[in-house]
C-alpha cells in the first residue's frame, strides 16, 4: 500500500498580515510588553510566569483581581492563570495588564525561539526530560 | 462569570505549585490532526493534570468556512490543552496540545511564536490530515519532528516510506512511538531537543 504523498512547503519570510481596516484576529492586549531579566521586552505569552508581588489583595482590587492574585502567590503561567479563571487567553491580558501597571504582580518572560538558539537551555531541558 | 465567590476557585493543588526559584518558561507546541493522541501525549509527560485555556477567534478567521453557517456568527473559541514538565528550579516546559480545527491554531496570535519547536503527532491510517499543519509550520519557519503514533490497526510503514511521502528533509527526525507511554512521549520531547540541539550548533536555527 503507497502513502499518500505530501508537497513540502517553503518558508515565507512574514507571515500573512491583515490589511488596514480589517479586523485583526487575536487580540490587541497582547500588545503589552513586559521587560526582561535583562531588560529585554516582550509581549505576555502563554507562558509568561505571574507572581503576585503582596500576598493579600488590596481591598481596591476588583474580584477578577483578587482571585486572580491569590492564584498567583507562587509563580502561574498566564494559561495556567486563564484555565483555572476560566478567562479566554485574550481577557488575561487585560486583567494582567491592570495589575501589572499597579505594580501588584510581577511578570517573568518567558524564554522564546531565536535565531541563536540557546544551546545551553536545550542541554538542561534534556538533561530534565531525562529524569523524568 | 461570577467572581464574588472567588474564594472557591480552584487553583492548583499544593504539590503543582511551582517554586518562587522558577525564573522562566518555555514552550513546544504538540499538533495533528483530530484523534491523533495529542492530548494524551501531554497528559503523559505532563507532571500536573492536563488544564485547558482558550481563545475566542474573531471575524477574521471566520466566513472561511461553511461549516460556520449563519453569517451573524463573528467568533469562535478554540481550545487549547496544554501540561507542565519543571525542568529545573527555575525552568519550566510547558507542552500545548491543540485539539479543534487547524487553521485557528496558527490565528492564535502567540501559541507558535516563540515556541522552542513542534512536535507533528502523526496516524498512519490518516497520513493526509498532518499534511497542512506541516507545510503551516514550514511556513512560519517552526522547526518540528515527526512523531508517528503506532495505532495496532494502523498501516505500517517503512520510516524512509513515510519521509518520502511527507517530503521531509533528511536531518528532520522522524519516529515511532505510543502516546500513551511516559517513557516513549519523553523519548519523541528529547528527539525534538536533540533536533532543536543540532540545528543551534549548525546556527540554522532561524
Amino acid at each position: 500500500m503507497t502513502p499518500p504523498q505530501r508537497q513540502r512547503r517553503d518558508a515565507v519570510p512574514e507571515p500573512p498580515t491583515p490589511q488596514a481596516g480589517e479586523d485583526k484576529p487575536g487580540n490587541p492586549e497582547r500588545m503589552y510588553v513586559v521587560a526582561g531579566p535583562d531588560g529585554e521586552r516582550a509581549e505576555l505569552d502563554l507562558v509568561t510566569l505571574i507572581v503576585a508581588r503582596a500576598t493579600d489583595p488590596p481591598p481596591s482590587a476588583s474580584p477578577e483581581q483578587a482571585a486572580l492574585l491569590r492564584l498567583c502567590a507562587a509563580p502561574l503561567s498566564v494559561a495556567e492563570l486563564s484555565a483555572y479563571l476560566h478567562l479566554p487567553f485574550s481577557a488575561m491580558g487585560v486583567l494582567l495588564t491592570e495589575l501589572l501597571t499597579a505594580e501588584l504582580v510581577q511578570a517573568r518572560a518567558p524564554i522564546v525561539r531565536k535565531a541563536r538558539s540557546d544551546r545551553s537551555l536545550l542541554e538542561a531541558v534534556m538533561n530534565g526530560l531525562q529524569r523524568l | 462569570m461570577d467572581f464574588n465567590g472567588s474564594d472557591t476557585i480552584p487553583g492548583p493543588r499544593t504539590e503543582d505549585q511551582l517554586p518562587h526559584t522558577a525564573q522562566a518558561a518555555a514552550k513546544i507546541v504538540i499538533v495533528g490532526g483530530f484523534g491523533v493522541g495529542k492530548t494524551t501525549m501531554v497528559g503523559s509527560v505532563s507532571e500536573i493534570t492536563p488544564l485547558t485555556t482558550e481563545e475566542t477567534m474573531t471575524q477574521a478567521g471566520i466566513g472561511v468556512d461553511d461549516n460556520f453557517g449563519s453569517a451573524s456568527k463573528t467568533a469562535t473559541t478554540v481550545a487549547m490543552d496544554f501540561g507542565r514538565i519543571s525542568i529545573t528550579d527555575q525552568l519550566v516546559l510547558y507542552l500545548f496540545g491543540t485539539p479543534g480545527q487547524q487553521r485557528f491554531w496558527f490565528l492564535w496570535n502567540g501559541l507558535f511564536e516563540g515556541a522552542l519547536g513542534a512536535v507533528v503527532l502523526v496516524d498512519t491510517r490518516r497520513l493526509e490530515v498532518s499534511f497542512d499543519v506541516m507545510g503551516r509550520l514550514e511556513e512560519r519557519g517552526v522547526p518540528f519532528v515527526v512523531a508517528i503514533n503506532s495505532f495496532p490497526d494502523a498501516p505500517r510503514y517503512d520510516l524512509e516510506e513515510l519521509r518520502t511521502a511527507l517530503d521531509l528533509t533528511p536531518d528532520i527526525p522522524i519516529i515511532e512511538c505510543d502516546a500513551r507511554r511516559r517513557a516513549s512521549s519523553r523519548d519523541v520531547l528529547m528527539t525534538l531537543m536533540r533536533f532543536l540541539h543540532s540545528l543551534a550548533m549548525t546556527g540554522s536555527l532561524t
